[in-house]
């Protein structure tokens, strides 16, 4: 740590205001405050300033979805091999999909944070560290053989017309690991969806839907038993197959107190009663489709969890926060269900929910002042 | 206004120059009086249909402007919307049968939306906003300059649109003839859909008003 700390402060001089090396500035703030705590001191009034900054909140999250993406990282590598009918250890299958996968993430964090850094120098502004999250939610959401410009170009999109023209990470509308999905799913169709996607190289004649596109054409009998899909030895893209471990990453995220419990609650909730009204109509076959089915489907769980509990896009206040989750899971599982078009309900139900979490909180705050002038006058 | 200056003044005066070029710009139809986006969103997925709307509403809106300044003292001013309505229609009407005489194709792709220039909100806006108020010449060329600034944002993101969304420009196949589909280039699916018109129109007065200041609203 000494030695890290030597070469930093060896470095400051250079960067700083006048220095010879000024416009690098932003890049080094941005290393320097992600190794060590910043020596920022409150100089007036009794302010407490705690160690837990935004750059602690988002390691917080990257360890949540750590497990995930190692569990990623093996299942793209098993599916990969199974479906050539080969035989192979665990490693061999991590290895396969670490290659597959780390390309990707490579890319999104150089696209990104390279973004992020030019923003931040020209608008003076320190860089922000939002992306770090961003960043490792884009390749999980992201089938294992996209090619990789796709990803930059989705990327720049998510940072430029996502995040920076609202004025950057805090201010951004839509979650921008969404939004750079939802470019990628209406930009390039055929790498995003489908069945051919799934399973990287996959041998053509093996069927590589996964279990939400075989519900939604009616192939019940193709469908994996629950337990399956709960531990995610599924396809699907490289982080939402697994619903345990984004269970285990829930956890760490409610016990840290980084995830909202109420927006996750009430997804859930939304999502089992929409799919129970549907089992009460059950017009056709994925009506009748058990509703908890839905929670352990494609990326519910993911969206769910990682999603829609992003501090930045949900709702702020805490009864908007369980209308903001009821509708998220109500509405992804009436796409699922409605629109054949759109198999992944999740994604466009987060975004839509999005837009409308500011409305949600101003319609909140409103009746609680009618609700206290009420009480006032009485 | 007192007529015998107005009588004095040359065809292109500074005033009248500025009729002319600041809807390029500064008060451009789209990008700061955000008017007319409906048919900006609708015919801009290539660029010929584009260019022919722009011809379009370049007609009409020229002539519109000019035809009610002449009627303008005749006009009362309680039925004057409707009026201005058939004087639109009429000139529509015109535009779309020589669309349909000479460039069939293109008419059929622009479908309904040479009807829709009717409802332009661009040219109802210059017929109340100046038309009403001043003489023939300054209301044609306020009516060109407004059909303009209209025009060339409309070509800019058809140009961005078709390019990056069918390959192609003015129907050519460039991105074929780069030969960037062998190294596994697609095309862009999303430039195609309407909201991607939208979000480029966003980029153009991003950009507009990064460079330009005082078009910046305080708030």
């Amino acid at each position: 740590m000494k030695a890290i700390r030597k070469i930093l402060d060896n470095i400051k001089p250079h960067v700083q205001k006048g220095g010879k090396f000024e416009m690098f500035h932003s890049a080094f703030d941005a290393v320097e405050t992600l190794l060590f705590v910043p020596d920022h001191v409150t100089t007036k009034g009794s302010h407490i300033r705690d160690g837990v900054d935004m750059k602690r909140t988002m390691t917080v999250v990257i360890l949540a979805l750590l497990p995930t993406l190692i569990f990623g990282m093996w299942n793209v590598g098993r599916l990969h091999f199974l479906s050539h009918g080969e035989t192979f250890e665990i490693m061999d299958a991590f290895w396969y999909g670490f290659l597959k996968v780390l390309p990707i993430i490579i890319v999104t964090y150089v696209v990104g944070l390279g973004l992020e850094i030019i923003f931040a120098q020209q608008r003076g502004h320190e860089v922000n560290e939002g992306f770090l999250v961003s960043g490792m939610l884009i390749p999980l959401t992201l089938p294992p053989d996209i090619p990789l410009w796709m990803v930059a170009i989705a990327t720049a999109f998510a940072v430029i017309i996502g995040k920076e023209v609202f004025g950057g990470t805090g201010m951004n509308i839509l979650n921008p690991a969404l939004t750079a999905r939802a470019f990628l799913f209406f930009a390039y169709p055929a790498d995003m969806s489908g069945d051919k996607v799934w399973i990287s190289e996959k041998a053509d004649a093996f069927s590589g839907a996964t279990p939400l596109g075989d519900a939604l054409v009616g192939n019940f009998e193709n469908i994996p038993s629950p337990m399956e899909m709960f531990i995610g030895t599924i396809p699907g893209s490289i982080g939402e197959t697994s619903t345990l471990l984004i269970t285990f990453g829930a956890i760490i995220l409610l016990v840290t107190g980084v995830g909202s419990w109420r927006i996750l609650l009430s997804t859930v909730v939304g999502a089992l009663v929409m799919g129970g009204l549907f089992n009460l109509w059950g017009e056709n076959a994925y009506m009748d489709m058990p509703a908890y089915y839905h929670l352990i489907l494609g990326g519910f769980a993911f969206g769910a969890v990682f999603m829609a509990t992003d501090p930045v896009t949900a709702s702020q206040t805490n009864r908007g926060k369980y209308i903001y989750g009821f509708l998220i899971g109500f509405i992804a599982v009436l796409i699922r269900v409605f629109n054949p078009a759109y198999p992944e309900g999740m994604m466009l139900a987060i975004l839509f929910m999005n837009v409308f979490a500011p409305l949600i909180d101003h319609y909140v705050i409103e009746a609680n002042i009618k609700k206290r002038l009420k009480r006032a006058k009485a | 206004m007192s007529k015998d200056k107005r009588e004095k003044e040359p065809l292109f005066s500074a005033k009248n120059r500025k009729l002319l070029i600041n809807p390029l710009h500064k008060d451009n139809p789209i990008t700061t009086q955000v008017l007319g986006i409906c048919s900006a969103l609708a015919v801009t997925a290539k660029i010929k249909p584009a260019f022919v709307m722009t011809l379009s509403v370049i007609a009409v809106l020229g002539f519109a402007n000019v035809i009610v300044s002449i009627l303008r003292h005749g006009i009362p001013p309680r039925i004057r919307i409707i009026v201005q309505l058939v004087v639109i229609a009429s000139l529509v009407i015109l535009v779309d049968q020589v669309l349909k005489a000479f460039v069939f194709d293109v008419s059929k792709q622009l479908s309904v939306f040479v009807g829709l220039i009717i409802t332009n909100c661009i040219i109802m806006g210059r017929l109340e906003a100046f038309a009403l108020g001043n003489k023939p010449w300054p209301s044609f060329l306020d009516g060109i300059g407004n059909a303009f600034g209209y025009g060339w944002i409309l070509i800019v993101v058809a140009f961005f649109r078709e390019f990056l969304g069918s390959g192609t420009i003015w129907d050519y196949p460039v991105m074929e003839q780069l030969g960037v589909y062998n190294f596994g280039y697609q095309n862009n699916g999303f430039m195609i859909l309407p909201p991607m018109a939208l979000i480029i129109v966003g980029i153009i007065i991003w950009v507009q008003r990064s460079k330009d200041k005082s078009l910046v609203e305080e708030n």
